[in-house]
């Protein structure tokens, strides 16, 4: 029988280290919407929408209260909708009418995020794709709840450096159309390497193509029950230590676990996997600077942060492994500078550059994430930093992604409000040499050598 | 069997066990288990308790035993059990 300890322990990761799930995210399959007439389009994608996930908030909040644990958010994502909308967009507007389709089923639900505005492009750009990603500087500004993510690059068909180009562009000229709001739209586009079918996170979630009709991914966070454990951890070794975190990750993914046969079997929806991510949000005590501070670190990007985040991401792995038989998604740690308060403090300080995080999203599940920089950074320099990211990816046969907001009319030093879970950001600097004629090369960067597997 | 389980945290006071026995044995919530200490001042109270012919939704209960809580002055959750079973047992 449960004992008493057991039950205060798990009730002081609730209550006092913030454990939560983060997102319950239906995945849902549009390509048996697909119609070459976008009116009727639009009307599918509603309805099916509308009528899968038309139960998710509700039982959202039922099972938060049966367990007593908070669920954050209720998210949708959908099959990448460049392949959705082919047929029936002829121009970019037609895929904005999509956006805004989409924008509206996902109000009228009641969820906070709809993720899958989106084209796979890891080694060629149909005319499709080409249409989606222009549209989405205009998709941004006129939608509120949509988030667009491009896959440019995989281990196994290397970069794709036109779309690499390409997005440097789109990245800037979504900046622009949303400069009167701090160009929060770059806050809602991701670009990938190596992107994952399954991710139940924003703003790279989609549903891909491998997928079934529809299916339930839950994302569960919790570095402030991470960080608790490792206080009382101190001093100790790095066995210790990692033990320590190992058995925390299996403890919160248990929850999350538990969440997601619950919410599969309420909404008759198969379950998918669950996103074991320490995933941080600007409350304090929520972050994961702070776990690599606890690890032993005075400001996160001193030396010795790439070793800490690396033991990190992969003893939160093993942890989550034992604790469901279906991982998937990103599962790791997530390093945002925006949505983490010590790493806030950390760029003030002066401890962590871009260059810093960079090296850290080599070994940790996502990439450069949530990065103010200056507003006046050129198109091609943010292609190259995207370039770089990617390559990491695809070399290191892992996700990385690029979410980066240049801020028109502001400049390093300055800070952007993004309000919620996005939070606030100092604007970092970036390097100013130029990489102007590698970018504009064109073409593609072969796969390795290591992706021919067969 | 429909097992949930109730924990009451707060300043020690008069009464506070007979006010929650009292609610459930209202709506017939029927008590397995209790095991209760005291931390410097703080009561802790762990009750396993068996829902199956309750007169109320589980819902109702933990609005019920919220405001009971606020009542007395103390915090009081009611969950169900497979949250426990889920983190601690294999």
């Amino acid at each position: 029988m449960l004992n008493m300890f057991e039950v205060i322990e798990t009730n002081d990761m609730i209550d006092k280290d913030l454990l939560d799930v983060r997102t319950i995210t239906i995945g849902i399959g549009l390509l048996d919407c697909i119609d070459t007439d976008l009116n009727k389009l639009c009307k599918n994608i509603y309805d099916k929408i509308t009528s899968t996930a038309k139960d998710l908030v509700r039982v959202g909040d039922e099972i938060s209260k049966d367990f007593g644990v908070p669920i954050v958010n209720k998210r949708i994502s959908v099959t990448p909708i460049a392949l959705v909308g082919g047929s029936a967009c002829k121009t970019k507007e037609d895929f904005v009418q999509i956006a805004k389709t989409l924008d509206k089923a996902a109000k009228d639900l009641g969820v906070n995020f709809l993720g899958g505005y989106s084209a796979i492009v890891s080694k060629g750009i149909t005319a499709a794709d080409r249409l989606l990603i222009e549209s989405i500087p205009q998709a941004m500004n006129e939608t509120d709840f949509i988030c667009s993510s491009v896959n440019l690059g995989s281990t196994k068909t290397g970069l794709n450096m036109d779309a690499v180009r390409l997005m440097g562009k789109i990245v800037k000229d979504t900046a622009i159309m949303t400069a009167d709001r701090d160009s929060i739209g770059c806050a809602k586009l991701v670009v990938f390497c190596n992107a994952p079918d399954d991710n139940p996170f924003m703003a790279g979630a989609f549903h891909g193509v491998t997928e079934a009709d529809a299916i339930i991914n839950v994302g569960v966070s919790g570095p402030g029950v991470v960080r608790a454990a490792l206080k009382r951890a101190e001093g100790e070794n790095f066995e210790v230590l990692c033990e320590t975190i190992k058995k925390t990750a299996f403890k919160i993914t248990r929850v999350g676990q538990l969440v997601a046969r619950e919410a599969s079997k309420r909404l008759g929806i198969p379950f998918g996997i669950i996103d074991l991510s320490l995933a941080p949000t600007p409350s304090v005590g929520d972050s994961v600077a702070e776990i690599l501070e606890e690890i032993g670190l005075e400001r996160v990007g001193a030396p010795g942060t790439t070793a800490a985040l690396a033991l990190l991401n992969d003893q939160v792995k093993k942890g989550g492994v034992m604790a469901s038989s279906y991982v998937g998604g990103l599962s790791g740690a997530f390093i945002p500078v925006s949505e983490d308060q010590g790493m806030i403090d950390a760029v003030n300080a002066g401890a962590l550059t871009l260059e810093k995080l960079e090296a850290m999203t080599c070994v940790c599940s996502v990439g450069l994430d949530m990065i103010a920089i200056p507003g006046d950074t050129s198109e091609e320099t943010i292609a190259g930093i995207i370039a770089d990211e990617a390559a990491i990816g695809m070399i290191n046969q892992k996700t990385t992604a690029v979410r980066l907001i240049p801020v028109i009319g502001k400049g390093e030093g300055e800070v952007v409000e993004f309000g919620g879970l996005l939070g606030y950001a100092p604007i970092m600097p970036v390097n100013g040499f130029s990489c102007e004629k590698f970018v504009n090369r064109g073409g593609r960067i072969p796969a390795p050598i290591h992706s021919f597997k067969n | 069997m429909n097992k949930v389980i109730i924990t009451v945290v707060g300043k020690d006071t008069v009464g506070i066990i007979a006010r929650v026995c009292t609610y459930l044995a209202d709506n017939k919530i029927n008590i397995l288990d209790i095991s209760q200490t005291i931390v410097s001042g703080y009561f802790n109270m762990m009750m396993i308790t068996d829902m199956e012919n309750a007169t109320v939704k589980f819902t109702k209960v933990v609005e019920d035993l919220d405001v009971l809580g606020d009542e007395i002055g103390v915090k009081i959750k009611a969950q169900k059990e497979e949250i426990f079973k889920s983190m601690h047992r294999l």
